[in-house]
């Protein structure tokens, strides 16, 4: 069953691939990708990557689509007519995949027991989480204790993103906005979202609480948490409008929230260091090492939530910001 | 807390630190100073690192306490030591003359993110280079990556977005191409640590997922050095960036990549079949076309920076050519060139940098009589010049010696190397000496010679022209006495081609 259900996934994913290409409104891509995103996230979920499918929704289908619209809202949203190169960039790709397909002849069957990369470092991971971490999710395990220096660099890709696209958008990063508008923005004029809007943030900042701090104990954690909450803050300035929602959380604070996040993690695994440890080696923070890891990743895990929900709601408002003031200067 | 011990993990974690503490922190001017004293901190640990290599260490860092495979491992060789070196030299001198210029070229506010993001490429470059793990390269490569796009898009003409955003597709295609051969070596091995790989490749009897992630690692990493043909991000890029970032770019940016090239080429695909003589016959022919075009397109270029750019795809041509010679001398080679091109190319965009104080027009015709108000900066760009050419007394007379030596241990087919190595050099002679033949040009203005003397502003002794003076005195440093550079570079080659460890 499992598997007519994988397939029928895929065959709708590469549908909507050449639909996105062959689409010329932008518009309609975006959307597409958001589906695409969601097809994805369920194919994570079937080859049983809870963890993945959690992520690849929320950053995904989620926070990217509505980037993807807040900078579309900046630009046009007919693709200009440009046909050159295809033919190139058809036969390229096609050799692309080609190549990988040739790959796969020769690669492991799905799921098979014997494949390397359930012999080698896995079953270490699997035999020791529960006696070194003290709670059973191995994804969180490897994560943020045995490769916790990639999710240290992750997060820092985060906030390179993050100043990046302030850098390059110019948005002041001082405390409120440079002028007032009086005209009413978001969707205060339609009830219907409104209303059901209003009841669903803190539902879902609840949610995006639990899913922080379950990690442990379920799919979820750090970056997922981040990018569902902050999904919550978007949400509520598409329903109340950009000031509102910048009266709420105010842009030093969103970019305070990155640098902080960041920071946190960082510093733990600097204090790590100064307690005699390697950098990240939690165990020396506390006399018995499971507790000292524990608590060495609940605190790395709010700091990239934090510096994650941070950077997506700088992201989100650099664009709206933008795009405000553009409709200003045509008005 | 012992500081010898944690000396690999500084490295990288000084730099990527300070980045968000300053844009925390911004008190105007303060960014630059904060930046450049990390820079400067960056660079007395990679001395540090180097001097432990030399006495005949190799440092080991198990990030988190966990042991390899299990966790991350940082590890630095003499491979790794002299590529620290050139990076956070490169910072370090970019950084300190940095300051006139990036005021000129960046608005105030927006000067802490700047500077953060420039951090964030040290941290990346460095990382890339001491971990020892194949996934955490990718993850340090998207830091530098992201972070250079940034450091680009500073550059003030508008031309510049266009060009920072075809090097993040490339860029990124490149990095996507890497994380996929990158995935297959996992599938088949399962395990992410180099030294693990490299042993547990020679096992395998499917090859051709192997095979094929050697071709996805090999083009990605090809895309990210600018190795021809997949050199066209780098001219637009180095052109309208600012001037300082160039400086920092051009000499440490591409050489990363080929690093890591190596790395992979060398340590994990080396053990398996023909792959070395595959992988010659496929580089050497790219790296001597690279050599060739990129030198002949260099010689028609009007403009002073894009000309220097594509002086740097023929550079990498050479690294590479080296490289693919699979000589314990041929490799020797290339590494040195990595290290001497670096002090040569900074000290070329340093006089450029300082060029552009004065010029706001950078093609090579309005630069004219221009050594009249620049005397030092004009004499800098000379020596620089000559070090490029490859003129005996300056550092790239060693490495491209040392090349030709390696070439002519080959044999039969060596004379058509060294020749192209010749031609290319008079090339260079070529477009060299028309910049300096305009430098130099007498001014042919109808005013009285004494009036035009008077009108001319003397040149400003500045942080940049000092850095600059003190990158040419380098060159020649090593021109004269080649012995640290080629230390580690010999080092090097025994540890790629595994003679001893």
């Amino acid at each position: 069953m499992t598997i007519v259900f994988a397939i029928f996934l895929l065959t709708m994913l590469v549908i909507t691939a050449v639909a996105i290409v062959q689409s010329s409104n932008l518009f309609v891509s975006v959307m597409l990708t958001s589906i695409f995103s969601l097809l994805m996230s369920t194919n994570f979920f079937v080859l049983d990557a809870a963890d993945v499918a959690l992520t690849e929704a929320a950053v995904g289908a989620g926070i990217t689509t509505v980037i993807f619209l807040s900078a579309l809202a900046l630009t046009a949203t007919q693709e200009k007519p440009n046909r050159s190169g295809r033919g190139i960039a058809l036969i390229v790709v096609g050799l692309t995949a080609s190549l990988i397909i040739y790959a796969t002849f020769d690669k492991p069957r799905l799921g098979d027991p014997d494949a390397p990369v359930h012999q080698h470092v896995a079953p270490y991971y699997l035999d020791n989480t529960m006696e070194q971490m003290g709670f059973p999710n191995v994804v969180t395990a490897v994560l943020s204790s045995y490769r916790g220096y990639d999710t240290l660099g992750e997060v820092f890709v985060v906030f390179a993103a993050c100043i990046g696209v302030l850098f390059i958008l110019d948005a002041r990063t001082g405390t409120g906005p440079k002028y007032v508008t009086r005209k009413m923005t978001g969707l205060r004029h339609h009830l219907i979202p409104q209303v059901v809007g209003r009841i669903l943030v803190p539902f879902i900042v609840l949610f995006g609480l639990y899913v922080q701090f379950h990690g442990e104990y379920g799919p979820g954690g750090g970056f997922q948490a981040g990018a569902i909450i902050a999904t919550a803050f978007i949400l509520y300035s598409l329903l109340e409008g950009e000031q509102a929602a910048l009266r709420a959380v105010p842009r030093s604070a969103q970019l305070g929230l990155v640098i902080c996040g960041a920071l946190m993690f960082g510093m733990v695994g600097v204090l790590c260091m100064i307690m005699g440890g390697e950098f990240l080696d939690y165990s020396v923070l506390m006399e018995n090492p499971v507790t000292a890891r524990q608590i060495g990743i609940i605190v790395i895990e709010a700091g990239v939530g934090m510096a994650v929900c941070g950077a997506m709601l700088s992201i989100f408002h650099a664009f709206a910001a933008r795009s405000a003031e553009d409709t200003d200067e045509a008005v | 807390m012992d500081f010898a011990q944690h000396l690999p993990a500084l490295q990288v974690i000084v730099p990527l630190l300070a980045a968000p503490l300053i844009v925390l922190l911004q008190p105007r001017g303060f960014a630059w100073a904060a930046t450049t004293a990390t820079a400067f901190f960056s660079f007395a640990v990679s001395i540090a690192i180097a001097v432990r290599i030399l006495a005949g260490d190799i440092l080991r860092y198990e990030m988190g306490g966990w042991f390899a495979p299990i966790g991350i491992e940082l590890r630095v060789d003499a491979f790794s030591a002299i590529v620290l070196l050139i990076i956070s030299g490169a910072a370090a001198i970019s950084l300190i003359a940095a300051r006139n210029s990036i005021n000129q070229q960046i608005e105030d506010h927006r000067q802490p993110l700047f500077f953060a993001a420039w951090l964030l490429a040290i941290a990346g470059l460095v990382g890339m280079v001491v971990t020892a793990d194949a996934f955490n390269i990718f993850v340090f490569m998207e830091i530098s990556s992201l972070a250079g796009y940034i450091l680009i898009a500073g550059g003030p003409d508008r031309r510049t977005l266009p060009a920072v955003f075809k090097y993040l597709i490339i860029g990124t295609i490149g990095a996507t191409f890497y994380l996929i051969g990158v995935g297959m070596i996992y599938m088949m091995t399962g395990t992410l640590n180099l030294e693990d790989m490299a042993q547990r490749v020679v096992g395998i009897e499917d090859q051709r997922p192997i095979l094929v992630a050697a071709a996805f690692v090999f083009i990605g990493l090809a895309l990210k050095a600018a190795l021809f043909p997949l050199h066209v991000w780098l001219p637009n890029a180095y052109t309208h960036a600012p001037h300082m970032v160039t400086v920092f770019l051009a000499a440490c940016g591409t050489k990363v990549a080929v690093y890591v090239l190596l790395r992979f080429q060398f340590s994990i695909f080396q053990s398996f079949g023909e792959h070395l003589l595959q992988f010659a016959l496929f580089l050497m022919p790219l790296a001597l076309l690279g050599i060739i075009v990129a030198s002949l397109v260099a010689m028609f270029e009007g403009h002073l920076k894009r000309m220097l750019a594509f002086s740097s795809v023929a550079q990498i041509g050479y690294i590479l050519m080296g490289a693919s010679l699979m000589s314990d001398s041929g490799i020797t080679a290339s590494t040195l060139h990595m290290f001497n091109h670096a002090l040569t190319k900074g000290a070329l965009f340093l006089a450029v940098a300082k060029f552009a104080t004065q010029y706001a027009d950078l093609r090579i015709d309005s630069l004219k009589s221009a050594a009249r108000s620049m005397p030092l900066t004009s004499f800098a760009f000379v020596i620089a010049g000559l070090s490029l050419i490859g003129v005996p007394g300056t550092a790239g007379f060693i490495s491209k010696w040392q090349l030709i030596m390696a070439i002519m241990e080959t044999g039969n087919m060596g004379f058509i190397m060294v020749a192209i190595v010749v031609i290319s050099s008079l090339i260079a002679v070529g477009y060299i000496w028309r910049v300096i033949e305009t430098l130099y040009a007498i001014p042919t203005d109808d005013l009285p010679d004494d009036a035009a003397d008077v009108s001319v502003k003397p040149e400003k002794i500045d942080m940049l022209l000092i850095a600059l003076i003190f990158t040419v005195a380098m060159n020649i440093y090593f021109g004269l006495v080649p012995g640290l550079p080629l230390t580690l570079a010999e080092l090097s080659s025994k540890i790629l081609l595994k003679v001893e460890f």
